[in-house]
């Protein structure tokens, strides 16, 4: 646990059950000053449950919150602490009237002057280039203005902390990249703490210092973004971070740092101190796999190389993911053009490789 | 077809003239029934905003009731506002039976229940969602339950309005506690029955044609109010 | 919010407007239960604004059958009566519940029917045998049903004349007052009882005649009745003595000679106080 005294919110041993079913169990969690905090995975994991409890807008749970150091409830009133929150949902919630009150609407309910909510508001809606907007209904905006009213009204508050549940997942591609970047910078100008919460893990990767992958109401694995990217502590963080592929085996050779796992009677080395005998997972990301057209490509430096037969070639944004029966399954991308330089064809074979050091081990 | 020309003619003299009786009677139908309405709606919506933003047992079933309630026959609620104001009733200490009182009560009772009607479902309507992001704001509780009612607004102006509609047209519970006693309990709809049955139909009939007006008159204004606010 | 503000502010300026002190002293107030005849026709709208002026007593007219006035007094609910239905008034101060029953005035009952004259009782002349000439050709005959004064007059009829309708197809009963009645009788083309008062005041729009009158039986007289105040303290005794009086006084039973003379061409009611309940009609 860490006890520096940077660490804005702790949660300890929170735990929120509903008819017998634990919908959220977080043993600990600091929050540093300043750090913006990913939750991701899929929906159901109990990443809205967790931003809802740490706000107080959930209740009841077990467990504790200290802000700064002292403990919601005891030291800090939740009124108080809420306060020092603001909370953007996926949808905007706009309130029925102008964009100017509604981005008013925290400063009013804290009972700020006049003079000093004219130019907070006004501020904001500059902050998120939407200053035009001031006097229009909030029911007459689209989506993304709307999104931008409201993050624009939880920054008005000038909040300690941001908590962000999704607040962009309703919105189209470009407006919600847009969005993003604004956001990212305002974030990183106004130095705020933000949790957020997305199951889109570019979004997480773009924004974040720190992520947490959530399952089934708790955090499997929390590290920085590359951390979790590459070395995901088990398979379901492997899969969620995009590990197309995931092989069990078991060790039957190991020397010095390497060793040599058989997976349905094929070899495959990796990097990692294990047991012989043992059986291990290993992930293999689909942009660590080189394919080329000789069947024996001998001059590779990769240890692992295998030839494969295409079972299905299919479009995934810039690239085109094509999967291999190498027997086992293989995941690769590969960009349009090299599709068309190395004419891939499904049912064709191909060679596959990738080096022992791309492998993330995982010990059972 | 004479008969309503002729209460039409009348109806048109009595305004025109200010007929003192007419215009007291209007007055105290005003009076009655805006009270009553005032009384339902302090009651109603804060009852309906209760229920409708809290969690208990046998919700559901409280729900219905008032549902019920909303339709309620102003002749039984004349009749039981009757038995419990009698001299030797149990609220009989009052002694405000046959008193423009004792129909504000009994229009009350009418009109709470549709107040409160429409409230809890105008606020259960709005976003579940809307009340988190309103306490997230950091509102206190009451600030919440006042920015939900802001938001409900125009519902709740369409409560104003049938409320108020349902106890300035209601007769059978204002006669029987209030009386029609001339001068003093006689509204617009009680002094229609009786001229009706004393066989002045013309006078009945621009009784009514007042009522109307006034009613119409009221929820025009109610109803220009929500149009400005909806296209606003 | 604005606009419910102006709503709630206009609503208050109307409230504290003048003329809702309904917190009355509870000592001038006096409950008067009468029947629907004594308001339909006007009697009460010109006499009780001399009697409060002269007393400052403040009577609340409640309109109702005679029979529902009588239960109001059974029950304490009403301090006074001015009733038309001797039989049950007789009943009522026997069993206690009233006192000081003084005869006020009286006019008659009539049988009334549609100028056609279906069942042809015009001829009859008298009561009973009318009654049974309708029950006989099964003429539609429209009773009030609701235990007024004049429907227990109706009754006592139907049981002099040996015959029992309810349940008939031809007898129909409203449960309304007498206006109402009268005006569904038009509207049927029946036949019913009335009062004079009440039939003369809508005479003009209900198309009925006057078919059977003058007989001794069909006499409507009334009463003024103080609910016993030994049973009901909280009934106003000294404004309950104030309003007999009145009723009986020779100034108020001159307003009555001549009420209605103007307007109908001949008088409403007949003053009789002081006069002995059997000579009446005589």
């Amino acid at each position: 646990m860490m006890s520096d005294s940077t660490t804005i919110l702790e949660a300890r041993n929170i735990r929120v059950e509903r008819g017998g079913t634990v919908l959220l169990n977080i043993p600990s969690l600091s929050i540093e000053e300043g750090e913006i905090l990913a939750l991701i995975g899929p929906n159901g994991a109990g990443k809205t449950t967790f931003l809802q409890t740490l706000s107080y807008l959930l209740k009841p749970f077990r467990g504790e919150i200290f802000f700064g150091g002292e403990k919601v409830e005891t030291h800090v009133s939740v009124l108080e602490y809420r306060r020092k929150l603001a909370m953007v949902f996926q949808y905007p919630l706009l309130f029925d009237t102008t964009v100017f009150n509604n981005v008013a609407s925290g400063l009013r309910i804290r009972g700020m002057k006049k003079k000093e909510i004219d130019d907070r508001v006004m501020e904001n809606l500059k902050r998120f280039g939407i200053p035009h907007l001031s006097h229009r209904s909030a029911k007459t905006l689209s989506g993304g203005e709307a999104q931008r009213a409201s993050l624009a009204r939880a920054f008005a508050i000038q909040p300690e902390i941001l908590l962000l549940d999704e607040p962009f997942a309703s919105l189209d591609p470009p407006t919600r990249d847009s969005l993003i970047e604004d956001l990212e910078r305002i974030l990183s100008q106004t130095r705020t703490t933000a949790i957020f919460a997305t199951h889109d893990r570019l979004e997480a990767l773009n924004l974040s210092d720190r992520v947490a992958v959530m399952n089934n109401g708790m955090i499997q694995q929390i590290g920085s973004p590359e951390e979790v990217m590459n070395h995901p502590i088990d398979e379901f963080v492997a899969s969620f971070v995009g590990v197309e592929t995931i092989l069990t085996g078991k060790v039957i050779r190991k020397h010095g740092g390497t060793f040599v796992a058989s997976i349905s009677g094929k070899e495959i080395e990796a990097v990692g101190e294990v047991y012989l005998d043992e059986t291990v997972i290993l992930c293999i990301r689909p942009e660590n796999v080189t394919l080329s057209t000789q069947p024996r490509p001998e001059a590779t430096s990769a240890r692992n190389v295998f030839v494969g037969r295409i079972l299905k070639i299919a479009p995934l944004g810039p690239y085109q993911k094509v999967h291999l029966d190498c027997g086992f399954p293989l995941v690769a991308y590969v960009t349009r053009h090299s599709v068309e330089e190395l004419s891939l064809i499904e049912g064709n074979e191909v060679g596959a490789s990738f080096k022992a050091t791309g492998i993330t081990v995982i010990r059972k | 077809m004479d008969l309503i020309f002729e209460g039409i003619k009348k109806a048109f003299w009595l305004l025109v003239t200010f007929d003192p009786e007419v215009f007291r009677i209007t007055f105290l139908s005003l009076q009655v029934s805006g009270t009553a309405t005032l009384v339902s709606l302090l009651i109603g919506v804060s009852t309906g905003t209760a229920i409708a933003l809290s969690q208990f047992p046998g919700k559901r079933f409280m729900v219905s009731l008032v549902n019920t309630g909303m339709g309620l026959p102003p002749v039984v609620v004349g009749l039981f506002v009757t038995i419990f104001l009698w001299r030797n009733g149990p609220l009989g200490f009052l002694g405000i039976l046959y008193t423009p009182t004792a129909m504000i009560l009994a229009q009350a009772v009418i009109a709470t229940p549709i107040v409160m009607g429409i409230t809890l479902a105008a606020i259960q309507q709005l976003p579940k969602k809307l009340r988190l992001q309103i306490l997230a704001l950091g509102a206190t509780r009451l600030q919440m339950v006042w920015i939900l009612m802001k938001e409900a607004k125009l519902p709740l102006l369409a409560a104003v309005m049938a409320g108020f509609g349902g106890v300035i047209s209601e007769v059978g519970a204002s006669i029987m506690v209030g009386g029609n006693i001339k001068g003093y309990s006689r509204v617009l709809t009680t002094a229609t029955v009786m001229e009706t049955s004393r066989g002045n139909f013309e006078i009945a009939i621009a009784l009514g044609i007042i009522l109307l007006l006034l009613a119409f008159s009221i929820n025009f204004i109610i109803t220009q109010i929500q149009q400005r606010e909806r296209t606003r | 919010m604005r606009p419910i503000l102006l709503f709630v502010f206009t609503m208050i300026v109307l409230l504290s407007a003048p003329g809702m002190n309904t917190v009355q002293a509870r000592q001038k107030n006096i409950i008067l239960a009468t029947t629907t005849s004594t308001q339909d026709s006007g009697l009460l709208d010109v006499l009780l604004p001399i009697f409060e002026k002269k007393t400052g007593y403040f009577v609340k007219t409640i309109a109702v059958g005679s029979g529902q006035a009588m239960a109001m007094g059974q029950k304490g609910e009403a301090d006074v009566l001015l009733v038309h239905s001797p039989e049950a008034e007789k009943k009522f101060i026997a069993e206690g519940y009233g006192i000081n029953r003084r005869l006020v005035m009286h006019n008659d009952y009539i049988i009334v029917g549609p100028s056609g004259d279906p069942v042809k009782i015009k001829a009859v002349k008298f009561t009973l045998e009318a009654f049974k000439k309708i029950a006989s050709e099964k003429g539609l005959f429209v009773s009030r049903g609701d235990n007024s004064g004049t429907h227990s007059k109706e009754r006592e009829i139907w049981k002099a004349a040996g015959i029992s309708p309810e349940g008939e197809k031809w007898y129909q009963q409203t449960g309304l007052g007498m206006g109402q009645t009268l005006n569904i009788t038009a509207e049927k083309k029946g036949y019913t009882l009335a009062d004079r008062g009440t039939y003369l005041a809508l005479k003009k729009n209900l198309g009925l005649d006057i078919l059977v009158e003058g007989d001794a039986i069909l006499l409507n007289i009334y009463h003024v009745i103080e609910v016993n105040p030994a049973k009901w303290p909280k009934a106003n005794t000294a404004g309950v003595k104030a309003f007999t009086d009145f009723m009986v006084s020779k100034e108020t039973q001159a307003i009555i000679k001549t009420f209605g003379v103007e307007k109908f061409g001949s008088p409403l009611f007949f003053p009789d106080a002081g006069k002995k309940e059997e000579k009446l009609g005589k």
